[in-house]
């Protein structure tokens, strides 16, 4: 039979002399081995001091994205429901009243917008399906807690923090990501 | 009558005795602490660090744990053996500091105190009788707790210790065949005024005496009476809270004795490397006697490491292979050493 690679050993069936067989030499040798991890670089994060850096492509938490002025992008088109596999989402749509402008982009918007982080897997089709860049998968995950109640996540958790009120929790809520939609 | 007695020397013993109980106890405890940090280091981990600066809060921790948890005794368990398994246990574990000299003579408000609770003639013999006692608080537990694993592994155990026993009686006595003493004190004190560990003379019978010792404290790879993962836990899964506890922590106690009568015996028990300590004592330095236990520890803590070290780095023998080791490897080894040391001991003399 033809070999596949030449990099099989023939193994060696012979009995172990007496010295062999006290083990001695290969005791020696394997304490080396754990002597030298002994003093090697630890591979643990001490998690809450330390993290992680996530890879550029880590799908997170999701935020709703709003535009340049402040403005919700969800048009509540039920898109990102309709393309949710694990049917996470869910939202009630609205229309916006006059004065409301600078509240909503457009005439349409979602009144109520609830993900359940429980079922979502964070595929990011949510974020494929949007037309309007409305929702985004950012770089956190969403914290640990002892009632199930608390992993249905509504509007107040969702939306990302107002570009102008508050720049700096914006920015970093954004990350590298979201891209910002001007003008109409 | 009651005069007689030397109230003052038994204040003085009575103090030794709790310093020394409190001392290999914390010593026990501590080396739990070691062994998690230890094992975490030899898998690139970091150990225990979150009770207290670098964990150091974790035995106690461990400890309090055990105490708070429930107390289970099984319905169908001998009471008063299931009981008394730990305690013969832990009780043999503390018995056998009693002979083990830990320092010279030193000056305490001007009284010249020895650092050795009892002195008596047949020291290592009695460390042999208690240790070998210690086999009954294994049988004890595994049979009381009318478990068929316990039971097993309580018999395992008992097998294995009564085996190692025998090589590590059979490479004492060609060390006693030296020394010509079973007095501690005096088999440290000729190695303190030679100025050469025993260890030196008896290379071999120091590594039968080292594997036997693993053997003896059921550390790894001779662990089979407590095999953790495949064999349900050996004589102790009966047990729960304080009572495992003790077992555990005996586990320890037992570690720490076995390696304080290695450095006795083989290396030279408290006496300082490279350094004459009569002769210092002669100039008038007794403050110098101090320092020996000090030096003592820091072998013990050697051969604590090593325990820990082996543990980590050797997976455990099958049952046939430890009991071919004892019997077939190391009982000739130790005869044919004895026999070499008797032959050399009687060229020398003549």
């Amino acid at each position: 039979m033809e070999r596949l690679t030449n990099r099989a050993k023939a193994v060696e069936r012979k009995p172990m002399t007496f010295l062999e067989s006290l083990y001695l030499w290969n005791i020696a040798k394997g304490m080396g081995i754990t002597l030298k991890h002994f003093f090697k670089k630890k591979a643990t994060i001490s998690y809450p001091e330390q993290k992680r850096e996530f890879s550029p492509v880590f799908r997170g938490l999701h935020v709703l994205n709003r535009d340049e002025e402040g403005r919700e992008n969800c048009t509540a088109c039920g898109l990102c429901a309709v393309a949710c596999p694990a049917e996470a989402i869910t939202m009630e749509a609205a229309e916006r009243l006059p004065g409301e402008e600078n509240l909503y982009r457009e005439e349409k918007y979602a009144a109520k917008y609830e993900i359940n982080m429980l079922r979502c897997i964070f595929c990011g089709l949510c974020e494929e399906a949007c037309p309007k860049d409305a929702i985004y998968l950012s770089e956190t995950f969403a914290p640990a807690n002892y009632q199930r109640q608390t992993f249905i996540y509504g509007k107040p958790d969702l939306l990302i923090p107002h570009p102008k009120e508050e720049p700096e929790l914006y920015a970093k809520a954004a990350g590298g990501r979201v891209v910002v939609k001007t003008g109409n | 009558m009651l005069l007689a007695i030397d109230w003052l020397l038994l204040l003085e013993k009575l103090v030794l005795i709790v310093i020394i109980v409190s001392v290999s106890l914390v010593i026990a405890m501590y080396e739990t602490y070691a062994e998690r940090k230890i094992a975490a280091f030899m898998q690139d981990r970091r150990g225990p660090n979150r009770a207290g600066p670098f964990g150091l809060l974790q035995p106690l921790a461990d400890g309090g744990k055990l105490f708070f948890k429930e107390e289970i005794i099984p319905n169908t368990s001998n009471k008063f053996l299931f009981i008394l398994g730990p305690c013969l246990a832990m009780m043999t574990a503390m018995m056998t500091s009693a002979v083990i000299p830990w320092g010279g003579t030193v000056a305490v408000f001007g009284r010249s105190v020895s650092l050795q609770i009892a002195d008596i003639n047949i020291g290592i013999l009695f460390v042999f009788g208690v240790v070998s006692m210690g086999v009954y608080g294994i049988m004890i537990g595994g049979w009381a707790s009318n478990n068929k694993f316990s039971l097993l592994a309580a018999l395992r155990g008992a097998s294995q210790m009564i085996s190692y026993e025998l090589a590590m009686g059979l490479s004492l006595i060609a060390l006693l065949m030296m020394t010509g003493s079973l007095r501690l004190s005096v088999i440290v004190d000729q190695q303190m005024t030679s100025g050469v560990w025993n260890v030196v003379y008896q290379p071999l019978g120091f590594l039968i005496f080292l594997v036997c010792a693993f053997a003896e404290c059921n550390r790894t790879p001779f662990d089979l009476p407590e095999a953790e993962n495949e064999l349900n836990f050996g004589y102790h899964q009966e047990y729960s809270s304080m009572k495992l506890g003790f077992y555990l922590f005996a586990e320890y106690i037992n570690m720490f004795i076995s390696s304080v009568i290695m450095a006795t015996l083989y290396f030279g028990g408290y006496d300082i490397p490279f350094v004459n300590e009569a002769a210092l004592i002669a100039k008038g330095n007794n403050w110098i006697q101090w320092i020996g236990p000090l030096v003592l520890i820091i072998k013990v803590g050697f051969f604590i490491f090593l325990f820990m070290w082996v543990r980590w780095t050797i997976p455990r023998f099958r049952y046939d292979q430890l009991m071919n080791l004892g019997w077939k490897k190391l009982i000739p080894l130790a005869l044919l050493n004895m026999v070499l040391t008797g032959a050399l001991v009687l060229w020398l003399k003549k």
